[in-house]
């Protein structure tokens, strides 16, 4: 360590090493890496839940599992992707990028940066472990509505204190960036030259200090309904069922968003570089980035088109979320813009993000649909939604999630990736993908509901194409696997800038990034 | 080249959606004039949506193969551009205003429940549904009055266990009691649930309501067509959501008055004075006129509801035919065992989590057990 650091870093004379250097360490690129392992682990645990759905689906009738476990398995597939791998992912991409992308040398709270990483793992072993307890893990669903979460078994409480520990996390995680992004910039980056990613970031940040506590105030009023007499969502003692849905999706919706701007921040960092161009609309990128993360505080209703609001519920609602249209489409105009008389090449991180584009704009026209709320009555709670929120979710936030790993896996590792390999993962992907999803609008359009374990069969043939799609793209995230330890076992070298259109500052430091970077700040003009 | 085969595929697919006379693709025929316009409002978006999907990913396709490296493009530097993005937030915008026009008269229409002529309360349990033809207003009050019955799946468990039985053709979505309502007749349904949240959901109909316990909401339908409709439980309701279908049955008036006729007496019959809303639980399956209110029957309602832990010996429940697990629980005599089955005890929930039994069907379940277990 000594020698590699030299003598700049002098203080680290009792850097320590093995496990404890990963227990204490303040480094921002040593927590962003865990975050990555870790959302990357709870990805394959979900994704495994997500093969056991699909194996059951495959055809009619129950062939693997009681109808108690599938509930099970789709309700902790759903908690372990929102809340342990997507995520945990996008803060380990802030951790890595953030300093780097503002010339910070690490981030604000470095400390309690290292607590809010290692909180995680004992919420994930809270979930994992509550398919062991008497009775399972809790089958309410990942919304965990009340008064059927009120009925489960101690699973149920295992969830929520999961839940609490990972929004106490996520309130650290995103104070550090905030307060990292706002103070720690170098001179002369204004915030209008901030890169995207940095800016949705920003926002992201604001969204989980506002809405985290509110989840943990809905699952903390169902842990006392549950256990101390109290009567929150509970008519026969002058409470509401419906009450958790609206606190719970006041979480949820802008949850959402914080699933999804961080990747619409990667995109914009990606196709500009590869298409060698500036990416067009910067400052309305950023206002649409805003007005959308404002709008997401008004529109949580239409999950609940159908508790029965009253006319206006539903009219306010509905209007308020067709308007998230209209800045979500300057984005993807945006996008294309960029991409408009550019020079451009599809390396890997390309692909994923022109694939991102592609494949979350048709999720976001069937958000439009359901936004409608004569149609949404039809199809909510019907796999018409899970195949919209699965093409915003994967071949959203999931995309970029693989566009951004491709790009920086240079910087990270100082290696250049396997591009054939590369290639082959997103291809993979995008079939796959396409395979086990598309087909979900016919199922729910021909009126399939979600959450069920077995269906009649006029359904047959396209669950049957869903779980081969399901299987394929679990397989495919193998490759991703391999391109990644490849990557960081060896490789050919790569250079301070290997994409030649990259322009932000992490490229003006050498592959990979040294343990401490930027400890003088460098002047952006 | 591939991505273009596969926009090819997914356009295809699209378009198969927007002409959608099969139900495979789109909507189910819709039935009532409330899903002929959900039906219509989604065919109208699908295609706007086609639309700006063919000319947003075209340009994006077009540049993919004329903008790039390898083909000698230079890069051109503009990256704003005020007048086009005006244009793009603004036209969006009155894209929308049209669409939403459609959908508000479409939801001033669903919410108008006023004036049916006939009105059913649907109560969701897990994991079944019931039914009540209530005393309301309309053309139709007096007619069906007092009539209520539960409604179970009626698939036989062998289809849904065996892969070796032939699954029937409405595998799922068949239930013992359909419900049955005059076609042409503005049929006001109020929800309500026993535990907890439930959604009575008709796909023809275009009808979806939450039926939420301790509360009532309504929705409505008028039936263009005689004919059964099928739909299920939409919100999740906990083990057994996937098997508790919606059935109803639209007839003429005539038909209608007539059921209603056969079902009166014997609800009258099979009412213990005290609980009205017990009635039709213990009425037999097709024909409830011959068979005055056939006997408890405990064997069904082990089937139904005590089995699901009993069977198998979940949560520590005895095993029903184990009898070790029985010998000293038979030892607190029947009575004991009964009132335990009636009230809970440790983690056996009062009436097997069902309040709608009545202490008879619970007694009789308990004798029904004890026997297969003695
Ligand atoms: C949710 C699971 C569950 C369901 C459903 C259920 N039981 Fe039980 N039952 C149990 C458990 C657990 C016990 C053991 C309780 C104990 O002794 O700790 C039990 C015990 C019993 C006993 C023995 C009581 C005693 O005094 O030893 C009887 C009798 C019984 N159940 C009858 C029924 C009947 C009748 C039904 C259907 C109406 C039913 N159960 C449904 C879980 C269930
Ligand atoms: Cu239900």
């Amino acid at each position: 360590m000594e020698a590699v650091h030299g003598h700049d870093h002098a203080h680290d004379h009792h850097h320590p090493t093995g496990i404890t250097r990963w227990l204490t360490t303040t480094n921002h690129k040593d927590i962003g890496s865990m975050y990555l392992w870790f959302s990357f682990t709870m990805f394959i645990t979900g994704g495994i839940l997500a093969l056991g759905i699909r194996a059951e689906l495959f055809q009619p009738g129950l062939q693997l599992w009681k109808p108690e476990f599938f509930n099970q398995l789709t309700t902790m597939h759903g908690l372990m992707m929102v809340f342990g791998a997507i995520m945990p992912a996008f803060v380990g991409f802030a951790n890595w990028q953030i300093p780097l992308m503002i010339g910070a040398s690490d981030m604000a709270f470095a400390r309690m940066n290292n607590f809010s990483f290692w909180l995680l793992p004992p919420a994930a072993l809270l979930l994992a472990s509550s398919f062991f307890v008497p009775g399972g893990a809790t089958g309410a669903g990942w919304t965990l509505y009340a008064p059927l979460s009120v009925q489960q078994g101690m699973g149920m409480d295992l969830a929520i204190f999961a839940v609490h520990i990972m929004g106490a996390s996520s309130i650290m995680g995103s104070i550090n960036i905030i307060v990292t992004i706002l103070n720690m910039r170098a001179p002369g980056m204004t915030l209008m030259k901030m890169p995207l990613f940095v800016w949705t970031w920003l926002i992201t940040a604001y969204l989980l200090i506002a809405v985290m506590p509110v989840l943990a105030g809905a699952v903390t009023m169902l842990l006392t309904d549950r256990h101390f007499g109290t009567n929150f969502f509970n008519a026969a003692g002058g409470g509401d069922p419906v009450l958790y849905q609206h606190v719970f999706w006041f979480f949820g919706h802008p949850e959402v968003y914080i699933m999804i701007l961080p990747a619409f921040g990667i995109v914009s960092q990606v196709i500009p570089t590869f298409a060698r161009k500036p990416l067009f609309g910067y400052a309305s990128m950023v206002y649409a980035t805003a007005s959308i993360a404002i709008l997401s505080f008004i529109v949580w209703a239409h999950h609940m088109f159908v508790t029965g609001m009253p006319a206006a519920g539903q009219l306010f609602f509905m209007y308020a979320t067709m308007l998230i249209a209209v800045p979500t489409g300057v984005k993807v105009f945006n996008w294309v813009a960029t991409m408009w008389k550019g020079s451009m090449t599809f390396e890997t991180p390309m692909l994923f993000s022109v694939g991102f584009l592609f494949v979350f704009t048709m999720g976001g026209f069937t958000g439009l649909v359901c936004a409608v709320a004569p149609i949404d009555i039809q199809i909510q709670d019907t796999y018409y939604v899970v195949a919209h929120f699965h093409y915003v979710l994967v071949a959203g936030s999931l995309f970029a999630l693989f566009s951004g790993t491709y790009f920086w896996l240079p910087k990270w590792t100082g290696h250049m990736y396997d591009e054939k390999l590369g290639k082959l993962h997103f291809w993979l992907s995008m079939i796959f993908f396409n395979m086990t999803f598309f087909v979900m609008h016919f199922l729910g359009l021909a009126g399939m509901p979600r959450r069920i374990p077995d269906y009649s069969q006029q359904f047959a043939d396209f669950n049957m194409i869903a779980s081969i799609g399901a299987f394929g793209f679990g397989l495919t995230q193998l490759i991703f696997l391999a391109v990644i330890i490849k990557c960081i076992k060896g490789g050919p070298k790569a250079p301070a800038k290997p994409w030649e259109g990259a322009d932000t500052l992490e490229w003006t430091l050498p592959s990979p990034a040294p343990y401490h970077t930027f400890e003088t700040p460098p002047v952006v003009k | 080249m591939k991505k273009l085969s596969l926009i090819a595929l997914a356009t295809a697919m699209c378009l198969s959606g927007g002409i959608a006379a099969a139900s495979r693709y789109g909507l189910q025929d819709p039935q009532t004039s409330i899903a002929r316009d959900i039906y219509s409002l989604h065919t109208l978006i699908l295609w706007i949506c086609v639309v700006i999907f063919v000319a947003v990913f075209g340009a994006m396709f077009y540049s993919i193969f004329k903008h790039r490296k390898s083909v000698g493009h230079k890069a051109a530097h503009f990256h704003e551009n005020t007048t086009v993005e005006v244009i793009w937030t603004v036209i969006p915008f009155v894209i929308l205003l049209g669409m939403a026009y459609p959908a508000t008269k479409t939801i001033i229409e669903m919410k108008d429940t006023s004036n049916p002529d006939l009105t059913i309360k649907a109560t969701g349990y897990q994991w079944k549904w019931g039914y009540e033809y209530i005393k309301g207003e309309g053309s139709l009050t007096g007619v069906s009055d007092g009539v209520s019955f539960y409604s179970n799946l009626s698939t036989p468990q062998e289809q849904i266990h065996d892969p070796k039985v032939q699954k029937g053709e409405n595998y799922l979505l068949e239930v013992d009691n359909e419900l049955v309502v005059p076609v042409g007749k503005k049929v006001r349904i109020l929800t309500t649930a026993a535990d907890v949240i439930h959604a009575f959901w008709v796909p023809a109909f275009g009808v979806k309501q939450d039926a939420i316990p301790g509360f009532i909401r309504d929705t409505w339908f008028k039936v263009d067509q005689p004919g059964v409709y099928r739909g299920q439980c939409a919100e999740l309701c906990g083990k057994e959501h996937g098997f508790m279908p919606i059935v109803v049955r639209a007839v003429s008036e005539e038909e209608f008055k007539d059921w209603a006729s056969k079902q009166k007496p014997a609800a009258v019959a099979a009412a213990p004075a005290a609980d009205a809303t017990q009635v039709a639980a213990v009425a037999p399956a097709a024909d409830a006129t011959a068979a005055a209110a056939g006997p408890v029957d405990g064997k069904k309602t082990y089937e139904g509801l005590c089995a699901a832990c009993h069977g198998a010996g979940i949560a520590g429940a005895p095993k029903v035919g184990d009898k070790a697990a029985w010998t000293a629980r038979l030892a607190q005599g029947d009575a004991t065992l009964a009132k335990h089955a009636i009230e809970g005890i440790r983690a056996m929930p009062a009436k097997g989590g069902n309040p709608a039994l009545s202490d008879a069907e619970v007694k009789a379940a308990v004798e029904h057990m004890v026997g297969l277990s003695k």
